[in-house]
């Protein structure tokens, strides 16, 4: 299909909904309302759960407390509820920062278990508070004014709030294809790698959860004035773990996903307000039931929700594959071939009984290629854990630039300019090729969220993509730089890690096992690159168990056994050892 | 406050505490050994509750048409899966363990309805009636995502509590019910006063506790279960179903939610959805546990029994807000304590 036939049913979507308010009926219009203000909380529900991997049954609360705030300003003190907009923002804001910073570090299943609590907790409080009108509410809000047009018919409201969710859903579609929202995309997944590309995972949490706040307080905003009347009722928990099926049954892994979730459930609850009470007494109580059905079957049975099959039936995005010319990215000075550039001393490192590095010592020099070799289990891994910070040592010193980075932590190692890649592949298999590498460039890039939301970042990222697109070519997997990294071959995984660790631009590239599951003719290549590193001054330290692959590349090897440092040499001497003979074979005697 | 108050406010949160224990020793137990995150655990509670009270007024408790819906659709699920599966044989053996076993005390509920059984005969059978409803939810809803990530399971057993109180509401009706008192004595030491009932549930947890404990220290299944929450994997290659402990799991959890809900009848009405703020509140015990250490959570559920006491005291309007707010200390707490973990497999979509 053409990009033609894509966008032609977009703009009759379009159009339809532009015209609305001039054919449809009263109800419908009310009924579309509902479905945007919905909508928007679960857009801040896909960022959060379907790109950023967090989960919270919560968002109502948030939306409560802008519909709240705006409500009390406009009524108690007869402010304008553009004033209330702001007011109500702001608290949301520094609710969602607070609760953020206390329980984002804790990952996976405390922050929704808190966000349960936290959203009983504020139902409650909006109850039993005199001056919120305790459980009958607030009413008798001024509908909102733009300039001296009052949007207090519904189909005036109507363009309020199909236009603040289109642009919210335009800017949000910005932000994820920009730096930082390529991080938000990355911390599905452990994260190890992510603080491994010099990304804070805690900080890109804590902004994604108060984009999500700030999404349910624009929602919030809208309901009180739409509505002119606040309760607590439609802010309790079950409406916050209703906000999170919307964006599931929708499809959590796109962004449209939050309005055609939002569609579904409105409808299918006003379709089930007519037809159950013929079965029962009291269909309310049907309802539920028949609402979790559904949730556990789309659960069980379709996880992605509505969107990847509606996605089926339209063209996919076709991408060019020529490389967009671009000024190249800033490039670090390479520190002098021969002069000290990590220097380990006296590493050690126990987990309980076991002393996995014991007093290990070496120095790596600027345009090297050293290579750490040993038996299974000598501490190889363990010891590239510990300088690239992923776990703290018990003693020692790691020094890298003349600068002691003992404990400096994952994030400020990376930007110091180490880049690795791991034993087990770590990508995130459902970006493309081209996003993986591009987080490599993310401790070479500046732009913030704003920026990326409002694509004033262009110029940076058409340099970014420009750096990953060398890297891929340069590493020979660019063929199809926008498939997806999880359909590639374990193999080419790895290279394509090597990838990511270069467009880092890094001065030391730690790589673990970087040839492993790669055939004789990929080994070749690989080796040829690592070369043209060095002659580019770029220094490499390997864990490799191809000990050809090793010996005839590296300019010096560590051999390691049971977590000590055995003999240090170049290759031949290394080969040559009985000590080594006597690691790998047992004694020779 | 006087002391008098904050003493008989304290022996009032030690025994509101005590069935947060058992509650959040059912939780933890669950969360172990099949990493789900059992949000409609204090359905369970009330249920159990809500059962014996329809008993006492001489009507069918509605925990027989529960029992049976969910019978029904845990056969249905086990037959459809066995078949797939292509062994057939097994299905007779699915259909004898969902449903036929937990029909039988609902059979002798629907019986002996109207008739009066002495108390005596009452509590066992409302236990018994209750208990399959763990292992039967987690036949239809959570088996099936056995191998999803924690994150999954938690959205699931949210939706299971949509469900559940529907069903709750449906069976049991929306008027609320309190059981009669167990045992009336009042005991005096110098000005404070302590009930049998309070001193029936703190003994009640306790026992339980240590039951718990020797059925871990002591027997296989008890082992299996242990190794099963230390390294699922690992208990896997040793040859321990992972489809029977999470039985065995939800049995157990099930029986201490049950008994939890036979305790806490008399002292307060409770309605269809009751349970659900009282298996948070347990929750948030439990966290003060980590949702890992079985002692962690007894001392951390008595604490929030303590403190609701207290809280209802300065204001009854607000305590659950007091209550829940503790979450935000401990969660920091945990935050600052506990080492970061990687690979927290998040895992939502396909």
């Amino acid at each position: 299909m053409t990009r033609r036939a894509f966008y032609l049913p977009a703009l009759v979507v379009l159009a339809l909904l532009a015209a609305a308010p001039f054919f449809a009926a009263s109800f419908t219009i009310t009924l579309l309302n509902y479905i945007g203000i919905y909508a928007l909380v679960a857009l801040g529900v896909v960022i959060l759960t379907g790109f950023g991997g967090l989960t919270s049954f919560g968002q109502a609360a948030f939306v409560g407390i802008a519909a709240y705030a705006t409500a009390w300003l406009t009524t108690t003190q007869g402010a304008s509820p553009w004033l209330g907009l702001i007011f109500g923002l702001a608290l949301t804001v520094a609710v969602a920062a607070f609760l953020g910073a206390v329980t984002l570090r804790l990952g996976g299943h405390f922050l929704p278990l808190g966000t349960i609590a936290w959203g009983l907790s504020i139902f409650f409080l909006f109850g039993n508070l005199d001056a919120l009108g305790r459980h009958n509410g607030i009413s008798g809000m001024p509908p909102i004014f733009i300039g001296s047009i009052s949007l207090e018919p519904t189909t005036a409201i109507y363009y309020l709030i199909w236009g603040v969710l289109a642009a919210a859903t335009i800017v949000i579609a910005n932000l994820l294809e920009s730096r930082e929202g390529r991080a938000i995309r990355s911390l599905r997944g452990g994260v190890v790698m992510v603080e491994s590309l010099g990304i804070s995972v805690f900080r890109i949490r804590l902004i994604t959860f108060v984009i999500a706040a700030i999404l349910a307080g624009f929602s919030g905003w809208l309901y009180a004035h739409m509505n002119r009347f606040v309760s607590p009722t439609p802010f309790d928990l079950r409406m916050g773990i209703q906000y999170l099926f919307m964006a599931i049954l929708g499809g959590s892994g796109h962004i449209l996903g939050a309005v055609v979730g939002a569609a579904l459930i409105t409808l299918l609850q006003n379709a089930l307000q007519d037809v159950l009470p013929h079965f029962a007494r009291n269909g309310e109580q049907l309802e539920v039931i028949v609402f979790a059905v559904i949730y556990v079957l789309a659960l069980q049975f379709a996880r992605g929700g509505v969107m990847p099959f509606a996605l089926r039936f339209l063209p996919h995005r076709a991408w060019s594959s020529a490389i967009v010319p671009a000024a190249p990215l800033p490039r670090r000075t390479m520190p002098a071939s021969g002069t000290p550039l990590l220097t380990v001393e006296r590493l050690f490192k126990r987990f309980g009984g076991l002393e996995a590095v014991n007093q290990v010592g070496f120095a790596v020099n600027a345009g090297e290629i050293v290579g750490l070799i040993g038996p299974n289990g000598a501490g190889k891994s363990t010891v590239f854990n510990l300088i690239t910070g992923v776990l703290p040592s018990d003693d020692g010193r790691i020094v890298f630039l003349g600068q002691d980075i003992t404990r400096a932590g994952q994030r400020r190692i990376a930007e110091a300019g180490i880049a690795r890649t791991f034993q087990h592949v770590k990508l995130r298999p459902s970006m493309s090729l081209i996003d993986n590498v591009l987080l490599g460039t993310y401790v070479r890039t500046r732009s913030g969220f704003i920026r990326g939301a409002l694509r004033l970042d262009r110029a940076e990222e058409a340099r970014a993509r420009h750096e990953a697109r060398r890297q891929l070519k340069r590493v020979g997997i660019d063929a199809n730089p926008h498939d997806l990294a999880g359909n590639l071959p374990l193999g080419r995984q790895r290279i394509l890690e090597v990838a990511r660790a270069l467009a880092a631009d890094p001065a030391l590239i730690i790589l673990d096992e970087p040839a492993a599951g790669l055939s004789r003719p990929e080994k070749t290549v690989l080796a040829d690159l690592l070369r043209s590193l060095r002659r580019e001054g770029v220094t490499v330290l390997l864990v490799e168990h191809d000990v050809e692959f090793v010996m005839g590349l590296v300019d010096r090897i560590v051999v390691m056994d049971f977590g000590a440092k055995l003999v240090e040499g170049t290759p031949v001497a290394v080969r040559a050892d009985p000590r080594v003979q006597e690691a790998y074979l047992g004694s020779v005697a | 406050m006087t002391p008098d108050i904050g003493l008989i406010l304290g022996i009032d949160g030690v025994a509101t505490g005590s069935i947060y224990v058992l509650v959040g020793l059912g939780l933890v137990l669950i969360f172990s050994v099949t990493r789900v995150v059992f949000v409609p655990f204090g359905d369970i509670v009330a249920f159990s509750a809500l059962t014996l009270a329809s008993m006492q007024l001489g009507r069918m408790p509605g925990t027989v048409y529960l029992i049976a819906t969910l019978a029904v659709a845990a056969c249905l699920v086990e037959t459809v899966h066995q078949r797939r599966r292509g062994q057939p044989k097994r299905i007779v053996r699915g259909l004898v363990g969902y449903g036929a076993l937990p029909l039988i005390p609902a059979a002798i509920a629907w019986l002996t309805a109207g008739m009066n059984l002495p108390t005596g005969a009452q509590i066992p059978l409302a236990i018994a009636l209750v208990v399959p409803i763990g292992p039967l939810i987690e036949r239809i809803a959570l088996r099936p995502l056995a191998d999803a990530s924690v994150l999954l399971l938690l959205i699931v057993s949210v939706a299971l509590t949509f469900g559940l109180s529907g069903l709750g509401l449906l069976f049991f009706g929306p008027e609320g019910f309190r059981t009669r008192p167990l045992t009336n004595e009042i005991f005096r030491f110098g000005s404070v006063i302590v009930t049998s009932q309070t001193i029936l549930m703190v003994a009640t947890a306790a026992t339980f506790s240590l039951l718990l404990f020797l059925f871990f220290e002591h027997t296989l299944p008890g082992k299996a279960l242990r190794a099963t929450s230390v390294n699922r994997i690992g208990a896997r290659i040793v040859g321990i179903r992972p489809g029977s402990t999470a039985t065995l799991a939800f049995l157990l959890a099930s029986l201490l939610g049950a008994v939890s809900g036979i305790l806490i009848g008399p002292t307060t009405t409770l309605y269809y959805d009751s349970g659900f703020i009282i298996g948070l509140k347990a929750f948030v015990g439990a966290i003060i546990g980590g949702l890992a250490s079985y002692p962690g959570t007894a001392l951390g559920a008595l604490f929030i029994g303590v403190l609701e006491s207290f809280a209802s005291f300065w204001n009854s309007a607000l305590k659950e807000v007091v209550v829940f707010s503790v979450l935000i200390p401990v969660m920091l707490w945990r935050s600052l304590s506990l080492p970061q973990t990687d690979e927290e497999d998040v895992e939502v979509e396909e």
